[in-house]
């Protein structure tokens, strides 16, 4: 009953009460639809302790093993050492806190993902083939995209940059619309599982 | 034959190298080619450099570190813009890890024009839910943040005296490497005719492309491209104006994607040629 | 060249370069920086989270003695319980009432946005066919794309006959679309390792004018 069944009550409640509000604006329902707005960056505010939480849990546990135990101690340090700067030093401009994360934080997080332009390079090297009509129409479409949004493709002819322009409007803005489409009811109907109670994945086991 | 076969063929270190050198020599020596202006940065720029002085715009900092070089400098430029052009400025932040973007941000643009916290732009920080976020502010912003990001109430500064909702908002843009952009339209736009700008990266900005056919985006900026766009066009009246201009970053990164790209193309059409090669040596 | 004196440039920069290691291979220098990274960015996370999140949206209100916040708090507070196993049950009720809040809130959002405004973008309007033949091209062939493309994405019914031939078209329209991703992706890519090598050149080296 209280595993189960009285989320599955929440769920049904809050939805239907959400998406009704939608098309009644009686006072009622606005009043409620400002509380639960209200609440929600509240509660989803306190989720944080879920993701820290297991973090914490995860290297405590390899600390136990020798061959991971300096690296999560690293973590762990940085964690509370950050997590204590943040709480009682301010974290305003000038700020430690500020600056940890201006000179450790965005170059570590920049620089991670600035290493996908090798594999990317190389992975189209490799990889990209035109083996049928689907494979070369996209490796064209491609071609003419890099040439055409950079400047110097406008600056050897317009009408490049032009017709990149027209392939980003006319048949690109076709391909996404159909995907967003079917995305869009693909989101409906599992919002509309979710609140009905035939979608319970959420729950876990 | 045999030099096809070679060069279709190099090492994935070679490759890196080739991709190193081809971003590292224009950054060295910059080619300088001139900015093309796009339909979709034009229409940004012009709708901020034509609102009312006073008029207030909302930027949200929907991205982190992960994208800054795409999306940073559009932040910047636009906020270069619209302090020059006197329009008050709300700042927030949607992703938790780039909260602190938006403060390095506001601090030093306000620095460039003198502008004052509190009176001309405010940064309200980050809360957790979008969704409640992005509708909140459409009934009450105090609402959402009752405090700004320093903890300040919001009734004690000054410029949000008047400011309460997304009517008293012209634009919202949101800048992001995700689908917060989409998710502006559907609960800014589509329920408060809230009307929304975005500054996306390039892996986005395809996508995107239905919502400016609609006109659920007033205008966007993709990629570094859009950035170099922005920033040509914000540079050059910063000049008009007697102001010093600042170091351009997406322009001249737009040197290095231009020796990068045909690199690419050269790679993949070598790729291509070693593989119909090695097919017709097969038949 | 003016190398930076700023000793914060110096760790940005040694650290950028722990990670740059990694293309050569996995290696202990790199590990550190990831697992800095990792513990920097959950330190900071918690920090802001309590900051612009539940200091001002749920404990500020309840010393003010706005006693309805209890409500978030104690759904909140729910979350805890994982961390005990007999009521580790109890965290499903904050995230039912998230999901269901949610989920209920996007459903006309959604249908409004990528829906209904999608459908009227595509139709054929007699204003498609007042501007110039090349505007009414474009909206025809937009037309037929979003409708192939749907078709292609119609799998009740096998894809035979005229619904082959649909579904066809409408892989063409797909692929142009991915490959116009993927030209747009190249430039993401590259941009992001721009911005690492014009902080070294430029903030770190100072061989560039520094960003």
């Amino acid at each position: 009953m209280l595993q189960r069944k009285i989320p599955l009550f929440i769920v049904f409640v809050m939805g239907f009460l959400m998406t009704v509000q939608f098309y009644i604006p009686h006072p009622v329902s606005q009043t409620l639809y400002k509380y639960v707005l209200d609440w929600m960056n509240g509660v989803a505010s306190m989720a944080i302790v879920l993701a820290v939480g297991s973090l914490i849990m995860h290297h405590w546990r390899r600390l136990k093993k020798p061959e991971f135990a300096p690296y999560s101690a690293v973590a762990l340090v940085s964690l509370f050492f950050m997590a204590i700067l943040g709480f009682f030093f301010g974290i305003g401009e000038g700020s430690l806190f500020q600056k940890m994360f201006e000179n450790v934080q965005i170059p570590l997080q920049a620089t991670m993902f600035s290493l996908l332009a090798f594999y990317m390079a190389s992975a189209a090297y490799r990889a990209f083939r035109a083996r049928n009509l689907e494979a070369t129409l996209l490796l064209l479409s491609a071609f003419i995209l890099m040439i055409g949004i950079i400047p110097l493709g406008y600056y050897i002819h317009p009408k490049i940059s032009d017709f990149a322009l027209w392939i980003l409007n006319v048949p690109n803005l076709a391909a996404k619309r159909g995907i967003m489409i079917g995305v869009g009811l693909g989101m409906m109907a599992t919002s509309l599982k979710i609140i009905l109670g035939i979608e319970r994945n959420w729950l876990g086991g | 034959m045999k030099i096809i076969r070679v060069l279709s063929t190099l090492d994935r270190r070679i490759i890196f190298l080739l991709v190193g050198l081809g971003i590292l020599i224009p950054l060295l020596k910059p080619l300088g080619i001139p900015e093309n202006i796009t339909p979709p940065v034009r229409d940004v720029y012009q709708f901020i450099d034509t609102l009312p002085p006073g008029s207030a715009i909302l930027m949200s900092v929907d991205y982190d570190a992960s994208v800054l070089p795409e999306v940073h400098p559009m932040f910047l430029s636009i906020l270069r813009h619209a302090m020059l052009r006197n329009v008050k400025v709300i700042g927030i932040a949607l992703n938790p890890a780039g909260v602190g973007l938006g403060v390095q941000a506001f601090d030093r643009i306000s620095k460039e024009f003198g502008k004052k916290y509190g009176e001309d732009y405010v940064y309200l920080g980050f809360k957790p839910n979008f969704v409640a976020t992005m509708l909140g502010l459409g009934e009450e912003i105090r609402k959402v943040f009752p405090t700004d990001y320093y903890g300040t109430p919001l009734d004690s500064l000054p410029m949000m005296k008047e400011i309460h909702s997304y009517r008293d908002i012209a634009l919202v843009i949101s800048f992001s490497g995700a689908g917060y952009p989409g998710s502006w339209v559907a609960y800014a736009y589509s329920r408060y005719g809230q009307k929304v700008a975005a500054g996306v990266t390039a892996v986005m900005a395809a996508d995107y492309y239905p919502f400016l056919q609609t006109g659920q985006f007033i205008g966007m900026l993709g990629g570094m491209k859009g950035a170099a766009e922005y920033e040509d066009l914000v540079n050059k009246l910063l000049q008009e104006k007697g102001y010093k201009k600042p170091m351009p970053f997406a322009i001249k990164g737009m040197d290095s994607i231009t020796v990068v790209h045909l690199l690419i193309i050269i790679f993949i059409i070598l790729g291509n040629l070693g593989y119909f090669l090695q097919k017709k040596e097969v038949k | 060249m003016h190398l930076a004196t700023d000793p914060w440039v110096w760790v940005a920069a040694i650290l950028t370069l722990f990670i740059f290691t990694f293309l050569y291979k996995d290696n202990p220098l790199y590990k550190f920086a990831e697992h800095l990274l990792v513990g920097v960015s959950a330190g900071y996370y918690l920090a802001i989270y309590w900051h612009n999140g539940v200091k001002p949206n749920i404990i500020d209100h309840i010393t003010q003695g706005q006693l309805i916040y209890l409500i978030p708090l104690i759904l909140g507070l729910m979350y805890f319980t994982i961390f005990i196993p007999k009521t580790s049950y109890m965290i499903r009720w904050p995230i039912a009432f998230l999901l269901g809040a949610g989920s209920g809130l996007s459903i006309p959002a959604t249908f409004q946005a990528n829906i209904a405004e999608q459908i009227k973008g595509t139709m054929l309007q007699p204003l498609s066919f007042y501007y110039s033949n090349a505007a009414l091209i474009n909206a025809i062939v937009l037309f037929i794309g979003v409708l192939t493309v749907l078709t292609y994405f119609f799998f009740s019914k096998e894809h035979k006959g005229a619904l082959y031939t649909t579904a066809r078209i409408g892989i063409i329209f797909l692929m142009i679309g991915f490959g116009a991703s993927f030209g747009y992706t190249v430039m993401a890519r590259v941009s992001l390792l721009i911005g690492r090598l014009q902080f070294l050149l430029g903030n770190w080296l100072g061989i560039i004018p520094s960003w």
